[in-house]
């Protein structure tokens, strides 16, 4: 202590130029990620937008952003891609929060057990995984032979080809991505706190709502963000699950580039797509404390 | 006006560039193929690329591609490392429209046996399909619906059907649904109220189409599975999926007779050569062995007459003459010039 205490001016540049160098170590160490994301994905995504102000001859242009704000279909699939991602994101948080929360209360050799059975599908392909709930939900599917078998039902249910399907798959798939990052941030809650609540009086109940949860909020908005975010730009799943009348921005990608051969008509919809969802994000950030919740400012 | 100079002359600089490092080659007399893949790729592969390659002594390089959208970004940046490229034909002739192909010479490539509008000024035709009325044998039996109109009729023949996404092949039926003639289709839907009338026609069948299919392989699953009652879709894929044990049977009558295509990339390296193997891959005996490997039938009507194809099953062949004369010819000129405005209405009448 009393070494530091006196402050002279020697000490205080050596400690200067110290600092300096660590910073550029730290910058040169993490120069070649930076470069790779540099790289692979400023340069691509600064080129999409580029092209996506070029017209067919090759000028500066509008008119692909003239032709999604006068195609009513363009609104309307925006509109439905925010609602399924949305509405998936809940149903994720709904069966994702209880699970989450039951593995971070398990002895952590069977939480890493059942961690695997969460993790398991992450092996398997997302192609397969989709063509799987195809096999098990369509009119003569698994579930629709057991139903109408055992004389739960008598007409094939309509589970796959529309919104339902669509969602079974998406959030079956989604899953993994919100219950990691929550579980991680259940499993540093101080089981002190819940035990203390307790100890002034609140009913279990009263300490979950009033201590545990707001704890576990990080983890908790953190996935939900990423799977929000990942739901937006979903392909493979909604395209087969949705038998073509659940269409979402990423299947108009493709079909305008069957149709226009042409990337800058897609890279408006890309373009417009990121800039509503960064737009999202802050808004929503600035309505609920975004960064307090993902423990960022103090 | 400078900086567009300074452009072009990286541009031609970039075309030198690739023209050394890629001509080389080219002087052994090679050329290069682009195809869709699979088994389409692998039955062009083995009855047209590779004996014609054999024939003419030279070597064939295969390549394949996601579609035209590929080949107009080769062209724009100046770097063409295609010759010979495989299309649709509605792709080829807006691409040809475009100016990203070459235009083909007809002194060269004998299409003099041809069947009528199955090559074009920037295309010619490789395989004919159809876009067929396909049918569930469960639910329907061995007659099914045989015209358009039978598959509006929902009183008659109940059940699910799926429709295609896009609006290629997808208008045609609901007109000759609505009483319009073959023969006056295109005429009708080259006015703003023939649009509309398709578009309310398949807004009348909605309800009852259960899914909007966007691939062949996705329209011959739902047969095998038996998830539709009914369907629109291409025929050789349901010949396959039949002969996988799927409960599918289909109809020329009313269907649209449709094309796929060779043509050679604007600024090809070994442009000459290219038409001198189209030419070889259009001759009839090439045409006839291609489908052994695949129930497309041949644009050279000639392939019909060499005894090379069995008698029966070239009755099951699109382009067979007794089943082309049931069938509508797709007009690559309505789409050229209305597909994009087409397109535009029909998403809106999808995501209504």
């Amino acid at each position: 202590m009393s070494g530091i205490a006196p402050s002279s001016a020697p000490h205080a540049a050596l400690l200067h130029r110290d600092g300096v160098r660590e910073h550029w170590t730290l910058f040169s160490l993490s120069l070649p990620a930076l470069l790779l994301v540099f790289v692979m994905l400023v340069v691509p995504i600064g080129w999409l937008f580029w092209l996506s102000f070029l017209s067919d001859a090759g000028e500066f242009s509008l008119e692909h952003y003239r032709r999604l704000a006068s195609q009513a279909s363009y609104a309307r699939i925006f509109r439905t891609t925010f609602e399924v991602s949305l509405v998936t994101t809940a149903l994720c948080v709904l069966l994702g929060y209880p699970l989450a929360y039951l593995l971070a209360q398990l002895p952590r050799r069977i939480a890493a057990l059942c961690m695997i059975a969460v993790l398991l599908p992450f092996w398997t392909s997302v192609l397969v995984r989709t063509y799987a709930w195809l096999v098990l939900l369509q009119r003569q599917g698994i579930v629709n032979d057991w139903g109408m078998g055992l004389g739960l039902w008598q007409e094939p249910l309509p589970l796959v080809h529309n919104l339902a399907g669509t969602l079974i798959g998406m959030t079956h798939i989604m899953l993994p991505y919100l219950i990691l990052p929550l579980y991680g941030s259940m499993r540093a809650i101080d089981g002190d706190y819940v035990k203390a609540a307790a100890n002034l009086g609140a009913s279990p109940s009263r300490a979950f709502w009033a201590v545990y949860l707001p704890l576990s909020l990080p983890g908790l908005v953190a996935g939900a963000t990423i799977v929000f975010i990942l739901c937006l730009g979903f392909y493979i799943t909604p395209a087969l699950l949705g038998g073509g009348r659940v269409i979402l921005v990423s299947m108009r990608i493709a079909t305008d580039i069957e149709l226009f051969f042409n990337w800058g008509a897609a890279s408006a919809l890309g373009v417009v797509l990121l800039v509503l969802t960064v737009a999202l994000l802050y808004l929503a950030s600035r309505l609920a404390g975004f960064e307090r919740l993902m423990g960022g400012a103090k | 006006m400078l900086e567009r100079k300074l452009l072009n002359c990286t541009v031609a600089l970039a075309a030198l560039h690739a023209a050394t490092v890629f001509a080389l080659p080219a002087l052994a007399d090679e050329i290069t193929v682009v195809s869709f893949g699979g088994a389409y790729q692998e039955a062009q592969s083995k009855a047209l690329f590779q004996p014609a390659a054999k024939a003419m002594g030279i070597t064939v390089r295969e390549e394949t591609y996601g579609g035209i959208a590929d080949l107009r970004l080769q062209v724009k940046s100046g770097a063409v490392t295609w010759d010979v490229v495989a299309s649709g034909s509605g792709s080829a002739a807006r691409a040809g429209a475009e100016g990203i192909l070459e235009p083909l010479d007809y002194s060269v490539i004998d299409v003099s046996t041809f069947q009528e509008g199955l090559y074009q000024d920037f295309c010619v035709g490789g395989d004919v399909f159809s876009t067929v009325l396909a049918w569930n044998t469960k639910t329907f039996g061995d007659n099914g619906p045989q015209s358009w109109a039978d598959f509006w009729d929902v009183e008659k023949f109940p059940g699910k059907r799926a429709y295609r996404n896009s609006v290629a092949g997808a208008l045609e039926p609901a007109l000759m649904a609505d009483g319009v003639p073959a023969d006056q289709v295109y005429d009708v839907l080259s006015t703003p109220e023939g649009l509309k009338r398709a578009l309310d026609k398949i807004r009348e069948l909605k309800p009852h189409i259960a899914v909007w299919w966007s691939s062949g392989a996705q329209h011959a699953q739902l047969m095998v599975d038996g998830e539709v009652d009914m369907v629109t879709g291409w025929n050789g894929r349901f010949d396959v999926a039949a002969k996988n044990g799927a409960a599918v049977k289909y109809t020329f009558n009313q269907a649209l007779l449709d094309y796929d295509c060779y043509a050679i990339a604007k600024g090809a390296p070994n442009k000459d050569l290219a038409m001198k193997f189209l030419a070889e891959i259009s001759k009839p005996e090439y045409q006839a062995d291609f489908t052994n490997y695949i129930t497309y039938g041949p644009t050279n009507v000639k392939a019909y007459e060499l005894g090379l194809i069995k008698d029966d099953y070239a009755r099951l062949l699109p382009s067979h003459p007794d089943n082309a004369a049931k069938q509508l010819p797709i007009n690559l000129q309505w789409y050229i010039k209305n597909e994009a405005e087409a397109s535009a209405a029909y998403q809106d009448m999808l995501t209504e």
